[in-house]
């Protein structure tokens, strides 16, 4: 029984389906090569932004799908990672890669303390927790002097482009590089982790935190692990995003919106699962970018107003999200003949 | 700082804190039936806010004696949730409820932001208005006789829950729904009617908040938030823990405001709900 258990655990990356494997590959040579076809400036934003959300969700899936804790102030990791690099770089020229870890670290950090006094909260208390955080985050962005109160930092152009600064005036290609890898990075780890023993075990502590812990699980000491990774991944995003608009401030960097649209996306693609956000983002990106268009800028709560119809018709039909539509019986391990 | 000052502080986070009160019972009375947390509660607030708003622009109904419509309005539009929504989400996981309420308050929040645009409006010249003159004090005539009337709305609530036979049948629901069923109680209509209820106290507060608060589509969402604090404050469940709740709620607001920083008073309430929260998490009169 136990050996069995074992080697469950460790199964190792290589036995997964090659059906999977190869179409996963294909996938990944073509996301590579798409830039080389010259594709207009909007489909490289398009992508650049599935990309991004498909991150974002990810990092809420980990905190609230793997270990059940549902998040409603997501967006705050996303700030702080903003604020960070881009308070280092102007006020200190700091390089955004050393930004963007000093970022990880401050997330990672904060969420850490957030945690230990907030996931001792569960179900209501937690979320309306969470709610509050961003909220108070916000708050004090707008009225912090150092980076800027209201009116936000502004990162000062370059002359010309710089891979060092992280500014490409000459089209979109650098950053759909910058955002794929970190993509594919982020995607390889949260998979990694679903399939760790810290991913078993967050599981174990979101279907059932008593019998987990009489199985000697530290619960809180789980949940605290989870949200921190959570917060790391959602920071080099709000860095990475930062460094492709140049203009921060409080009232977009840490927009309640984020929190919803990470929650939206998870919750339409399958929550738990690691291809869930992936799926989500594939459908609701376009979406929203569409409904931009169509609508215009101000005309912007069109597409809020579709995501909570979304959201609601998902809870009631299809609770589990729309992967639970798909065979996933592919994902599984081809038999051992 | 005078002694004045701080006096006129504490009545006037007095006179907020018995709108919260009731702003938060609505919220606790649905999930003390249900368990379900009404995420959109602020949203309905600020849907009874424009119904009064239009009532009075295209009648010229004063907020006064519009609030039966109001009542009305929102008693329906609570119904409503309840069939299209609720029902089907009564069996759900947490997370699902969650999302589901959260949804709803995107929703109602975006569509009211495209019929109405994000504009702030306000009810001019209503009956009620001007300033009484106590002393050195000063009180709104608006923020009074909101405060009072929410607070004999709260009374009401408070007799038809504890008192009256529906009231008694809301109660056995809320605490054992099968064995309600055996006894006759049909556990539908008795969610129906407090998501009616629920929302026609948010309706009470609206209608009054309308007289002297600006109207826009995100005005609710702070009193949500206060009303969230209130519920787990004064406990889950409990209607009376809601009045207490809102009242220090509305002080601490206030007060801290005046004594501190005003900008930040989000951070004073927030700090209150994380301290109960975290060491007397059933609240000061819950249930749970």
């Amino acid at each position: 029984m136990n050996s069995s258990l074992e080697t469950a655990k460790l199964e190792p990356v290589w036995n997964t389906n090659k059906k999977v494997v190869f179409s996963v590959v294909g996938l990944l040579i073509s996301l590579l090569l798409f830039p080389l076809v010259d594709p207009n400036t909007f489909y490289l934003h398009l992508m650049i932004m599935i990309f991004m959300h498909a991150v974002m969700a990810q990092s809420w899936n980990v905190i609230a799908g793997f270990s059940g804790q549902i998040s409603l102030g997501h967006g705050a990791f996303f700030g702080i990672g903003a604020y960070t690099s881009s308070f280092f770089f102007v006020e200190y020229e700091l390089t955004p890669w050393i930004g963007i870890l000093i970022g990880i670290l401050f997330s990672g950090i904060i969420a850490a303390f957030i945690g230990a006094v907030v996931l001792r909260l569960s179900g209501h208390y937690f979320a309306i927790a969470t709610l509050l955080i961003a909220i108070s985050f916000q708050v004090v962005f707008q009225r912090w002097e150092l980076v800027g109160a209201a009116s936000g930092i502004w990162i000062p152009l370059t002359e010309e482009s710089s891979w060092i600064k992280l500014q490409f005036h000459d089209g979109k290609t650098e950053y759909y590089y910058i955002f794929l890898i970190l993509f594919v990075f982020i995607y390889f780890l949260t998979w990694m982790l679903s399939r760790s023993k810290i991913g078993f075990r967050l599981r174990a502590v979101r279907d059932d935190p008593q019998a987990a812990s009489s199985l000697g699980i530290n619960v809180s000491k789980y949940k605290i692990i989870a949200y921190v990774i959570s917060a790391i991944i959602m920071a080099p995003i709000g860095s990475l995003f930062a460094q492709y608009i140049l203009i921060i401030d409080p009232d977009r960097m840490f927009n309640i919106e984020i929190s919803i649209i990470v929650l939206l996306i998870t919750v339409l693609g399958g929550i738990g699962n690691v291809w869930g956000p992936l799926l989500g983002t594939a459908i609701l990106i376009p979406i929203s970018e569409y409904s931009r268009i169509y609508f215009g800028g101000t005309g912007g709560a069109v597409d809020l107003m579709i995501y909570g119809v979304i959201l609601m018709l998902i809870c009631i039909f299809r609770p589990a999200g729309l992967i639970s539509l798909l065979p996933l019986h592919i994902l599984e391990r081809e038999k051992q003949r | 700082m005078t002694s004045e000052i701080i006096l006129q502080a504490v009545i006037s986070g007095l006179l907020m804190g018995l709108i919260y009160a009731l702003i938060a019972a609505g919220l606790s009375l649905i999930f003390g039936l249900m368990e379900i947390v009404n995420f959109a509660h602020g949203e309905h607030l600020m849907l009874s806010m424009f119904s009064s708003f239009w009532l009075w622009t295209l009648l010229g109904l004063d907020p006064i004696f519009s609030i039966p419509i109001t009542i009305a309005i929102l008693a329906v539009s609570g119904i409503l949730t309840h069939y299209f929504l609720i029902r089907y989400i009564l069996k759900a996981k947490m997370l699902v409820q969650i999302c589901a309420t959260f949804g709803l308050s995107i929703f109602i929040r975006s569509f009211a932001q495209f019929l109405w645009t994000p504009d702030f409006r306000n009810v001019k010249d209503p009956i009620l208005s001007g300033r009484i003159e106590i002393g050195n004090i000063f009180i709104g005539q608006p923020q009074l006789y909101a405060s009072l009337i929410c607070l004999v709305a709260f009374f009401l609530l408070y007799l038809f829950v504890n008192k009256t036979e529906t009231g008694l049948a809301l109660q056995a629901t809320a605490q054992d729904r099968q064995a309600a069923e055996i006894l006759g109680i049909p556990s539908d209509k008795m969610f129906a009617l407090g998501w009616a209820i629920g929302l026609g106290c948010v309706a009470v507060a609206g209608v009054m908040l309308s007289n002297y608060f600006f109207i826009f589509p995100d005005v609710g969402v702070n009193f949500a938030l206060f009303a969230f604090v209130a519920v787990a404050l004064g406990g889950f469940g409990s209607i009376i823990g809601c009045l207490y709740a809102g009242i220090i709620i509305g002080l601490v607001e206030s007060v801290g405001g005046l004594l501190i920083d005003p900008s930040f008073k989000l951070l004073y309430v927030f700090a209150i709900y994380l301290a109960v929260v975290i060491w007397k998490p059933q609240g000061m009169f819950g249930r749970y």
